[in-house]
């Protein structure tokens, strides 16, 4: 096999120049899926750390109607005390749950007494919250103090866009009108704690408030919990957990329902677009790597056809020269896929120490791209393989050769 | 027994629609470790002859013994496998691997063919480079060399495997008539130091003195057999 590896290295070398831009065009092709492929996966990881971790948790549990519901957050589709009680006690027997924060989910209008608007309100405790989605006070653009406790009783977070359209400021007070579940209107008043900007870019209208104001507010006497986030200590473990709280779940008396953060973030649908893009960067590669090498390993053939009549000659077996030429293409992927791969990681640790920084929403990310070692090591297997098959008819071609033919060929 | 032994051998090419006959029910016999010449003119059918004893091509009709085996009835795989123990080649057009130097070019038959530890691949590689006059060229490669070196390199490389017989199809067409002869005399030498048998063609009555049994050709059919006394 030694032998065979030397022998190809030496048949591609012959030619030089040709060997070399060859290499290079599959060599890029390798370069171009590495690094879209760091970027792009860097761009993913950053973005959906962004929405789990400040906004929707990893995954989340409501009552069954909920989620098809969402647009109108009903407040009659809730947990029952008993019903959270159940929910937390399969939480608690999952090691795989970090933490969890229950929400009351409503929509209210906010007046300064001069002007009224419209606000998505979420209550919360401030602490399970925090726990539960560690960015969320990285969205916080006032001074807050205790990050653990954020907020506090009587007081709101104010989305930026309301803060600029009904001219408020930290400190002030303001009121929330809100209509309860069964129908009567209510009024609090609450200040102003600090001014927070949305993920999901200027057209957020996501207020919070203490969950204590809010069961105030909608006249509750006990917490009525319309949603639980949930943060898992390993985000890999998404689907398994997933699963098992379903099951975990279902096992109760009352129906409830557990989406992933993908099934309730239109993010989802980019992160899938995303990888959309580097399956179309891996067919590219695979296209370039198909024609180059058919194209190089024909022109092989074509030229030594009176060559592969000698060795024939001499006695080397159809399938010893099947190999010989398989080999060639191996050895032509392996050593451009080393080269792109060179390259690649190269490009991505540049970036990496240069730190592309750009604006989502309102949030500011930056791009970091760590090393993809799977996207590597998937790269890899497909250009050999692709090598193979690439060189599969030309290497037939050859075998099957009639030596005395092939000696008379000028 | 006899190393080689062709019964009733025809042989017919169909160029396009109209069959060539190039060999018509020969039959000889070739005795181990002798040094045969084949001698006619082009189209005779000696390129045939060989191409058949090395098992290259299969004849329409007869058979074509060699070492016991009836080489008609082989398949590609065992051919090849065939040619690689028992036939060493000589072409006309030496046919040496231009990457590779004159060592490597010697070396590739048993790189590919017969799995040998290193240290004894490279004492019969050094071994019979000096005995063809080549081994201080060793490290050069075929377009820095003569004719007749690349001959005497093609030899070399014939003989590496060990094989019983050397075919050598007009091995010294393209050299000129001096250095034909050196080759021929390479051969000949070398055919009594291994006692390998050595059949070779040409259409060069002048450098067929060294044969030992000679063969006329002529339309596909032996016209004359001379056979020299040893010594």
């Amino acid at each position: 096999m030694i032998n065979l590896i030397k022998i190809a290295v030496r048949n591609l070398f012959r030619y030089k120049r040709r060997t070399i831009l060859t290499s290079s065009l599959i060599a890029f092709g390798v370069v171009l899926v590495i690094v879209f492929g760091g970027l792009a996966i860097s761009f993913k990881t950053q973005m959906v750390g962004v929405i789990t971790n400040t906004a929707l948790g990893d995954l989340q549990v409501h009552k069954k109607g909920y989620v098809e519901s969402i647009d109108n957050l009903p407040l009659n589709i809730s947990l029952s005390d008993s019903e959270y009680a159940d929910v937390e006690r399969s939480l608690k027997a999952m090691p795989e749950i970090a933490a969890y924060s229950p929400r009351i989910k409503f929509g209210a209008m906010i007046s300064n007494y001069v002007q009224t608007s419209n606000i998505r309100l979420t209550a919360i405790y401030p602490e399970l919250e925090s726990n539960t989605l560690p960015d969320l006070i990285k969205r916080i653009k006032s001074d807050i103090g205790d990050k653990k406790n954020f907020l506090k009783q009587g007081e709101i977070l104010v989305p930026e866009n309301l803060m600029k359209g009904l001219s408020l400021k930290v400190g002030d007070e303001i009121v929330l009108i809100a209509t309860n579940k069964d129908g009567s209107v209510n009024g609090i008043p609450v200040r102003i704690a600090a001014m927070m900007e949305n993920v999901l870019g200027p057209s957020g209208k996501d207020g919070y408030i203490h969950i204590a104001d809010a069961m105030s507010l909608l006249r509750m006497e006990k917490p009525e919990i319309i949603e639980v986030a949930i943060k898992l200590k390993q985000f890999d473990q998404l689907g398994k957990v997933h699963e098992n709280l379903k099951k975990a779940l279902s096992q109760q008396p009352t129906q409830k329902e557990v989406h992933t953060w993908e099934q309730l973030s239109p993010f989802a649908s980019i992160a899938r677009i995303v990888d959309l893009l580097i399956l179309v960067v891996k067919f590219i590669l695979i296209s370039i790597v198909l024609v180059s090498v058919l194209n190089i390993m024909t022109m092989s053939v074509y030229e030594r056809i009176s060559e592969i009549g000698t060795i024939a000659a001499i006695g080397t077996r159809p399938s010893r020269i099947l190999t010989m030429f398989l080999m060639e293409g191996f050895t032509m992927g392996l050593l451009s896929n080393f080269i792109g791969v060179l390259v690649g990681v190269g490009v991505l640790l540049l970036m990496d120490t240069t730190s592309i920084n750009f604006t989502f929403g309102q949030m500011n990310v930056t791009l970091a791209p760590d090393i993809p070692y799977s996207e590597i090591l998937l790269t890899t297997v497909i250009v050999m393989l692709v090598s193979i098959f690439a060189s599969l008819q030309p290497a037939y071609k050859a075998s099957r050769m009639e030596p005395v033919d092939a000696l008379g060929h000028v | 027994m006899s190393l080689i032994k062709l019964e009733n051998v025809k042989k017919i090419y169909q160029t396009g629609e109209i069959p060539v006959t190039a060999l018509n029910e020969i039959s000889f016999t070739i005795e181990r470790q002798t040094f045969v010449s084949f001698i006619g003119p082009s189209g005779s059918g000696k390129s045939t002859i060989l191409n058949l004893i090395g098992s290259l091509d299969k004849p329409t009709s007869g058979n074509v013994i060699v070492d016991n085996v009836n080489v008609a009835t082989l398949d590609r795989s065992n051919a090849a496998m065939f040619r690689g123990s028992t036939i060493g080649f000589v072409f006309q057009n030496f046919n040496l691997i231009p990457v590779l130097s004159v060592y490597e070019n010697v070396e590739y038959p048993l790189l590919l063919i017969k799995q040998i530890p290193v240290s004894e691949r490279r004492e019969r590689i050094h071994s019979l480079l000096e005995k063809v006059g080549m081994i201080d060229y060793r490290n050069k490669y075929p377009n820095q060399i003569s004719g007749g070196q690349k001959q005497r390199v093609a030899i070399a490389r014939a003989l590496v495997t060990n094989p019983k017989i050397v075919l050598a199809d007009e091995p010294t067409a393209n050299l000129d008539h001096k250095t034909a002869f050196k080759v021929i005399t390479i051969m000949h030498e070398m055919q009594k130091t291994f006692g390998t048998t050595f059949i070779f063609s040409t259409h060069d009555p002048k450098i067929v003195g060294e044969a030992e049994i000679i063969y006329t050709l002529e339309d596909g059919a032996i016209v004359n057999q001379e056979i020299k006394q040893k010594g």
